[in-house]
């Protein structure tokens, strides 16, 4: 159900920018919304991690995946239980540039010996080619941005068309970015355990960002655009000097729209894990929290049981087994 | 036994239906995820009942020996003594055998007159009825003896000291943590 | 052929349920042996929590106050303020599913709100639905009204997690399911509705120092028995001391290493090990407690039964703190308590006495794990061990998550019992170390009126020890944790007896020669060693 609905609202917003296309809405679809779409990204990104921020770290709850640092001869493990600045660095880029977690993935085996707790990496495969081409994708988009378009944006473009299939080259990472949100799709599809924890949330933004990679690559490949206006278009938001070129065709204003509606959900997003992966404490944190004090913001202050008051409801029976006590 | 070559030719189809309705005796949302076949063994209980299920079958398309089928039978009924069944649906699922048999090889028994050899198989299943039955009453015996001992266990120095059950203390040594 | 049954009407008992539905939309089912008794009012009041009543978690009405919802909520928001963790874990899952078959529960039981994702999607949907903007549209937004009935499946699921972190090992953000279980523990607490599993031993550990409520003559002449024993059996007299002043070292573990079996075994080897050193330390009776059901009840109830430790060895006027094999308890050692009831500036940096061995990596909270302190003193040569008393053993060893996951001890015991053993075997790959399996029995949920649930949250761990039992022939599983000790063995023994459970320094206290000793004809449980057995039939 949620996966129709999401479905069904994706087609529909599509609808709504071909419409809007259809009715001129140029300026409304080509530069107002795109507009607010970014602010609404921006203000709402910072709010969420403000708030984040507002709520302090009062334990240290790093989650130890290796041997601790103890004794000098015992060898620690400074990427998976860093103790360091350092390490954690390491931790950290480990986790948001290689997805490190998802590689210890562990799927059940059936052996003769019995059921075997076996690697699976398909998760992680199809994660990191999801958002390593999410990430190209978003950067090679630059040259829409920048005039003269940087060297290295071009040579980008040029990596990334190696494969030389078709007019123009064929870009490796847009159809490897539409394959990977296929194959999560997919997998919430059937793989029951995931089917039954997906909500609308999980559906509706890979059926965004599937339609946003289709009309891409339509635009790009097959239902050709006028890409010197839509350059215009774009440079006129990226320099504030906003224009609305005539006749660029609908299927570019799907794809724009599409995004805006990305940029503007997003802070109110499960999205937000891009901002959140960073402030985990449980990957955040050193483990030394027995060699350097971490301190609590708001430790409570509390009701204690001391010892004066155990010692005077059992000093009788201390004294009588002969152990030591305060007050005679 | 005739009917015995039919239950090995046929052994991979007879043991995925008795594997379906076994899975099926369980919530649907945990069926779901025990069933799928991707998942079939993902998760020790579908393991256990599959290597079961294939053990059983071996055995009864030869000669039935309850000493060797008795601890696949045992694994299972192990877990289903736990699973919040009630003593027939716990033992039940051996008798889902019976309709998978007589599903798959019908047609065969009919035309070459198997019933007397169908007889003795399903007197068989009988058989491991009713061992399945002794077995899920151990178990339940077990977990109420665990619960009773845990008890004592967590004290058992106190207990001791103060000779509270000095009679039982030979018994205790069984349980005591070996 | 009517000859036929129709062998489904065999199963008549058997509810066929409706299809799939989505979660939601299935309510919570009490299954019997899955849950625990409710607190009594009088524990409750003794630690000063509130709402304490009669009430029975098996039946329908469960006497919540009139304003429960309030109460909810605003703990709520009161923990999303005070925990970055809490608020970055409701906004971030993706769910991916990553953790989904990481749970032991889920794993044995099949029950798919067991899958970390969704236990954490019971707060979560409660989270949107009153903490967000878009959760006012609903159940499209994954938000849910909280109800009583709610209530009930948040507290059914969040008592069948041990908060073992191992989801939190595969989750891509840290996701940390203990983190969850922790918060909406704290608000049930807030409700009265803790387990009396839980809420007994607190009330216990608040008044004595310990959870059995041991009053220190009982512990004392306990300790007198266990010794008269250990003398029997190794010749040694040991003469431990009790709160005492001036001491350098204050040890600590927890009490059931001292009253309950196999703990004591491993508290004999303690013993043993501090006999032979001449270790000048004392234990407390007043600090009689190294296990801190405060983790998994509140923060602040944490803080309030810790607090012990360091006040006792502040007025003991110790050096530092040695602390016995414990999983929990260490986790709240390592994590917590220096930041709850430090800085310890009343206590020394810890060295080693024997080996002058600095424990820099405890330098601030001045507590050393007993695994530390053991393998630094072999490492040095100071212990003399005859390894072939422990000949009958063929040893695994099962990680504990709370040292797994919250701390990462792993090669300090592994060393300890490679020293004292001949023969260790390790479980599979995938479920030791930091992917250990849980015993199934951690944060409170060590009740017997849920041995059922016990049992299928161990299977994952018994079906590795079955592993090694078959392949190597495995019939001794150490650890170096107390509730390990209490909940293993009934465990394996369902699954599959002649497995026994021990202490690290159970093996320790075995092999150690001691000058003065005289010849062993036992091991600790009085059993005859290997190549005893026959004098031990002459006697």
């Amino acid at each position: 159900m949620g996966m129709i609905f999401s479905l069904v609202a994706v087609i529909f917003l599509a609808a709504i920018a071909f419409m809007g296309a259809k009715l001129n809405l140029f300026g409304l679809f080509g530069v107002a919304i795109p507009y607010l779409a970014v602010l609404v990204f921006i203000a709402g990104f910072i709010r969420k991690v403000i708030k984040w921020g507002q709520s302090p770290v009062p334990f240290h709850i790093p989650t130890t995946c290796g041997q601790q640092k103890s004794l000098p001869w015992i060898k620690q493990s400074k990427l998976d239980n860093p103790s360091t600045t350092l390490g954690i660095i390491g931790r950290m880029a480990l986790e948001v540039l290689l997805f490190r977690s998802l590689f210890r993935n562990l799927k059940t085996h059936r052996t003769d010996g019995g059921p075997v707790y076996g690697s699976n990496k398909w998760l992680w495969l199809g994660g990191l080619a999801f958002h390593v081409t999410f990430f190209v994708v978003f950067i090679r988009h630059l040259r829409f941005f920048t005039e003269p378009v940087p060297a290295w944006v071009n040579t980008l473009d040029v990596v990334d068309g190696f494969v030389q299939v078709g007019v123009p080259h064929m870009l490796i990472t847009g159809v490897v970015l539409l394959a990977a949100a296929t194959y999560l799709l997919l997998r919430r599809i059937f793989n029951p355990q995931v089917k039954y924890i997906s909500l609308p949330a999980d559906y509706f933004p890979l059926f965004l960002i599937i339609g946003i990679a289709v009309s891409g690559i339509l635009m790009r490949y097959f239902i050709k655009v006028d890409i010197i206006k839509v350059k215009e278009l774009t440079m006129g938001l990226a320099t504030f000097k906003t224009t609305v070129p005539d006749g660029i065709g609908g299927i570019f204003f799907i794809h724009l729209f599409l995004i805006s509606v990305l940029f503007a959900y997003f802070p109110f997003s499960k999205l937000m894990h891009l901002g959140g992966v960073f402030m985990s404490p449980t990957r955040n944190l050193a483990n030394n929290s027995r060699e350097v004090r971490h301190i609590n913001p708001w430790n409570p202050k509390v009701k204690l049981h001391t010892y004066e008051e155990y010692e005077d409801e059992f000093r009788e029976v201390m004294k009588s087994e002969g152990l030591p006590v305060e007050k005679e | 036994m005739r009917i015995g070559l039919l239950l090995s030719e046929k052994k991979h189809e007879i043991a995925k239906t008795w594997f379906d309705l076994i899975v099926e005796t369980y919530p649907q949302d945990t069926a779901n995820f025990l069933k799928t076949q991707k998942n079939r063994f993902g998760n020790p209980v579908g393991f256990t009942i599959s290597e079961g299920i294939d053990a059983i079958l071996g055995e009864l398309s030869g000669e039935l020996d309850l000493a060797r089928v008795s601890p696949y039978l045992d694994n299972i009924i192990r877990i289903r003594a736990i699973q919040d069944f009630t003593p027939s649906q716990a033992v039940g699922f051996i008798f889902l055998l019976k309709k998978v048999i007589w599903e798959a090889l019908a047609s065969e028994i009919r035309k070459n007159q198997l019933f007397d050899e169908l007889l003795v198989i399903e007197s068989q299943i009988d058989q491991l009825a009713n061992v399945s039955f002794d077995m899920y009453i151990a178990c339940r015996e077990k977990i109420y003896k665990l619960r009773a001992n845990e008890l004592r266990n967590r004290t058992s120095r106190i207990l001791k000291m103060s000779n509270m059950f000095k009679d039982t203390e030979a018994e205790e040594k069984d349980t005591a943590g070996f | 052929m009517a000859i036929k049954p129709k062998p489904n009407e065999l199963l008549s008992g058997i509810n066929y349920k409706p299809p799939l539905k989505q979660w939601m939309d299935e309510p919570v089912e009490f299954k019997k042996g899955y849950y625990c008794y409710g607190a009594k009012p009088k524990n409750l009041e003794y630690i000063g929590f509130p709402n304490g009543r009669e009430w029975n978690s098996s039946e329908q009405d469960w006497k919540l106050v009139d304003n429960w919802k309030e109460i909810f909520l605003e703990g709520m928001e009161n923990l999303l303020k005070k925990f970055r963790s809490f608020r970055l874990f409701m906004d971030i899952c993706v769910r991916c599913g990553a953790c989904a078959d990481k749970c032991h529960f889920f794993i044995g039981t099949g029950d798919p709100k067991n899958m970390p994702v969704l236990r954490a999607e019971l707060l979560r949907s409660i989270y949107r639905r009153y903490f967000t903007v878009a959760g006012k549209l609903g159940k499209i937004a994954g938000a849910r009204d909280l109800t009583e009935d709610v209530f009930k499946e948040i507290w059914y699921y969040y008592y069948q997690c041990t908060e073992c972190r191992r989801c939190s090992v595969f989750c891509p953000y840290g996701i940390d399911q203990a983190e969850i279980t922790m918060m909406g523990r704290e608000l049930i607490n807030l409700l009265g509705c803790c387990t009396d599993w839980i809420s007994g031993p607190l009330a216990n550990c608040y008044r004595t120092g310990n959870h059995l409520g041991l009053q220190p003559h009982t512990i004392k002449s306990n300790f007198d028995y266990m010794l008269d024993d250990l003398e029997e059996h190794t010749g040694v007299r040991v003469e431990p001391t009790f709160n005492r002043k001036g001491a350098e070292i204050l040890f600590v573990t927890p009490s059931a290493d001292f009253f309950a079996e196999p703990g004591v075994f491993t508290c004999m080897g303690y013993l043993l090990l501090f006999h032979y050193l001449g270790l000048d330390y004392t234990w407390s009776t007043y600090a009689s407690e190294g296990g801190n059901f405060g983790l998994f009840t509140s923060n602040e109830m944490m803080k309030r039964l810790n607090s012990k430790i360091y006040a006792e060895s502040k007025r003991l006027g110790v050096k530092w703190i040695l602390g016995g094999e414990c999983g929990h308890m260490w986790r709240v050692l390592h994590q917590y308590m220096d930041t709850m009831n430090g800085p310890a500036d009343h206590l020394e940096a810890p060295v080693s006495p024997i080996t002058g061995t600095r424990f820099d990596n405890a330098k601030s909270t001045r507590m050393v794990h007993i695994a530390e302190f053991t393998a630094d003193l072999i490492k040095n040569g100071k212990l003399k061990f005859d390894p072939s008393r422990n000949d009958n053993l063929n040893v695994t060893f099962h990680d504990s998550c709370n040292t797994s996951r919250g701390m990462g001890i792993f090669e300090e015991p592994r060393y300890i019992i490679n020293s004292v053993c001949n023969h260790f075997h390790e479980m599979p790959d995938n479920t030791i170390r930091e992917n250990t399996f849980c015993c199934g029995s951690g944060s409170g949920l060590n009740a017997g009126e849920i041995e059922e649930l016990r049992m299928l949250g161990g299977l994952p761990r018994a079906h590795a020890v079955k592993y090694v039992k078959e392949k190597h022939g495995v019939n001794m599983l150490s650890c170096i944790c107390a509730i390990d000790r209490a909940v293993l063995p009934p465990m394996i023994d369902y699954w599959m007896p002649d497995v026994g459970v021990c202490g690290v320094h159970e093996l320790v206290g075995n092999a150690l020669i001691i000058p003065g000793e005289k010849e062993r004809e036992n091991n600790l449980r009085g059993e005859p060693l290997p190549g005893m057995e026959e004098k031990g039939e002459e006697e």
